[in-house]
């Protein structure tokens, strides 16, 4: 017999909303410590490794940043899908498409100067990102195709495409048959924040984007009308939102970003497109997305969160031999303990006995 | 010489349609109980390194091939766990189940990558098995003519046994089924284990027959192409044999066009051709309004809390 038993709150626990994400992080950092003990590395040793070192070493802090803004930006673009109970898995595509059409304005323009250019390469971006998500909206719209198994469908075809393009025709001609394209110039290239650091200016366009997400979801009515889709769809319909228009507009700002992100990483500490480009962001940014929230702010700081993984994952790489893919399995079972402990949010744990002497009452 | 290459195209493409058939398969089970389990991806990793792991330690790919049910089964549970014990969103859950298998299935393989192993095998003797002519109907492992029965099964269990007509209610009506007293949370266990260990088991074929060697994510996807036939199916086993074996004439397609060095398109672009052929099915089943959502079972990706 179960002791203990699930009980529904009567209403969300806000205190819960806080506190489950942290938990989901200690839970994993405590069953990290017994996998990968059992697995025969050093567990304790790898935790401090991956979870600890990156945060206690300040001149890592930086490297945190440049990993963060990719996450963050493709996360806000598909938290505003998740709200909305659109869900748009494809933010690896889109976010390799985003870095594809940005580059095209690059090798466009390789030999000339000017400011103009960056800003010309980062809309660029956020176009090709946002034609790529137009595919799964159309489809979705149009005829009612899943946009889960469309948008991912395209990922693997933009991977394709992005290998076609390095190998192929944008293969750098001075490059010894090495697929990858031309090294970007220095007007195509993004600035550092100060001189000499890593901190390159994808940073502060991530934090304010962070910002303005945040103001358009919750003071705008297009912020309230994608709230609505998502929680009560019939209600928004009875209200006169239209569920089309949300799935639009939602996959667009999705896509948007996550083109955003890609010719950002491109521009920034790429400086070329190489078969290499494609490095999951995308799926990990599901992972930020969720651990955040929904919530810009909150996604700021998971982004932050799974910057540490993949950073602290490089060290014990080194440190301790640990396998790259530990750091896959620490942000899945992240996503898992955050999904699990989720259920302390509508429901709290009570002993059976409490539960019956209620129920008889 | 034409009928060689007639009878190699036809092998080929009954073994790529097997893996993807054995995973829908799985997952229409579950899905027809009212369960979106998006995991298929992750499952398959996870029973192609149990199997390859299981494999190569005991020398018997059969073994292999039981371990991989175990271990998708095993993925399958936490899923499980998660959705129907904790009632978590079941989309999120089964991207966590994706993530985690292609993060697992790394970890594990990592001491095996590039190690070949011993292969399933023809099942009937050499005899018929390398005939010229005949291979092409006895050629095969057991998993190829496994997967067929398996589809006749799946099919005669939903449609003619007291167990799966119980189990097409819960996909329907979760409230009237569990109001006439049947477990709806029992039911959709057992459904999404079934859906595990065949995607356990199809993985397995990816590292047991067709590479056959351990590299990663060596199933390409072919997870999200099982999920979308379930649906081209229109949730049912017949056309899911029928769906089946057109990917796998793509994917053939695009294997000898690039064995023969195919000059019109370039490997990527061929590589591209599955998704892109499964983007155009799953629009042309929705076409016509309505179809795709009325064949759907009712319940499908939604929570279930008796209390």
């Amino acid at each position: 017999m179960p002791l203990l038993r699930l009980e529904r709150r009567r209403e969300p626990s806000r205190a819960m909303q806080y506190a489950t994400p942290l938990l989901a992080v200690a839970l994993t950092v405590m069953a990290g410590t017994v996998v990968f003990g059992l697995m025969g590395y050093d567990g304790l040793g790898a935790v401090r490794q991956i979870f600890v070192a990156p945060l206690a070493d300040p001149q890592r802090w930086p490297e945190l940043l440049v990993k963060a803004s990719p996450l963050v930006l493709i996360a806000i673009g598909l938290s505003i899908g998740f709200r909305a109970n659109v869900w748009n898995i494809g933010g690896e595509g889109q976010y390799l498409a985003g870095a594809v059409a940005g580059t095209a304005v690059a090798l466009a323009t390789w030999t000339r100067e000017g400011a103009w250019i960056l800003p010309v390469m980062g809309l660029a971006g956020i176009l090709g990102g946002m034609a790529w998500a137009a595919i799964p909206a159309f489809l979705r719209t149009r005829f009612g195709v899943s946009e889960i198994l469309t948008s991912l469908m395209l990922t693997y075809v933009a991977v394709q495409g992005l290998f076609f393009l390095v190998r192929g025709p944008w293969r750098d001609p001075d490059g010894f048959n090495f697929p990858q394209t031309r090294m970007f110039n220095a007007a195509q290239t993004l600035p550092a924040v100060s001189e000499g650091s890593l901190v390159h200016l994808g940073i502060p366009i991530a934090v304010l984007v962070a910002c303005l997400a945040w103001i358009v979801l919750e003071r705008t009515i297009a912020g309230y009308e994608v709230k609505v889709v998502g929680l009560a769809p019939a209600a928004a319909r009875h209200g006169g939102f239209s569920e089309r228009r949300t799935i639009w507009l939602t996959l667009l700002a999705g896509g948007g970003l996550a083109g955003l992100a890609g010719i950002l990483e491109a521009a920034g500490p790429f400086g070329q497109l190489t078969p290499q480009f494609p490095a999951g962001y995308g799926y990990t940014a599901i992972v930020v997305a969720f651990l955040g929230r929904l919530h810009p702010v909150g996604i700021l700081l998971a982004g932050l969160v799974l910057a540490v993984t993949y950073v602290g994952g490089e060290l014990a790489q080194t440190a301790i031999g640990l396998p790259q893919a530990a750091t896959g399995m620490f942000q899945a079972m992240l996503l898992f303990f955050l999904l699990a402990t989720d259920v302390l949010i509508r429901f709290r744990i009570v002993p059976v006995r409490v539960a019956r002497a209620r129920a008889a009452a | 010489m034409t009928s060689a290459l007639l009878v190699s195209f036809a092998m080929t493409l009954a073994m790529a349609a097997t893996p993807i058939l054995l995973a829908s398969l799985g997952e229409l089970v579950a899905e027809k109980a009212g369960v979106l389990n998006l995991g298929v991806e992750g499952m398959m990793l996870i029973g192609a390194v149990t199997g390859f792991a299981a494999a190569t330690l005991t020398g018997s790919a059969y073994l292999g091939c039981l371990a991989a049910i175990l271990g998708g089964l095993a993925a399958s549970l936490v899923f499980a766990g998660l959705t129907l014990g904790l009632s978590s969103n079941q989309v999120a859950t089964g991207l966590a189940l994706t993530i985690f298998g292609v993060g697992a299935s790394s970890l594990i393989g990592a001491p095996f990558v590039g190690k070949t192993v011993a292969r399933i095998g023809p099942l009937f003797p050499a005899a018929l098995a390398e005939h010229p002519l005949l291979r092409v109907v006895f050629g095969y492992d057991l998993l190829v003519y496994g997967a067929l029965a398996l589809a006749a099964a799946v099919g005669w269990f939903l449609k003619h046994t007291r167990p799966g007509l119980i189990l097409r209610a819960v996909g329907e009506s979760d409230t009237s089924a569990h109001s006439i007293g049947y477990s709806v949370l029992a039911v959709r266990t057992a459904a999404v284990a079934f859906g595990g260990g065949m995607a356990g088991l199809a993985g397995a074929y990816f590292s047991l027959e067709l590479t056959p060697m351990w590299a990663d994510r060596l199933t390409a996807g072919r997870g999200w192409i099982a999920l979308a036939l379930v649906v081209f199916a229109s949730w049912r086993p017949g056309r899911l044999v029928a769906g089946a074996y057109l990917f796998g004439a793509v994917m053939t397609l695009e294997l000898h066009a690039k064995a023969a060095g195919f000059g019109l398109l370039p490997p990527e672009i061929l590589a591209m051709l599955p998704y892109l052929a499964t983007i155009a099915v799953l629009t042309l089943i929705s076409v016509r309004p309505g179809r795709v959502s009325a064949a759907a079972p009712a319940c499908l990706g939604k929570s279930f809390s008796p209390a």
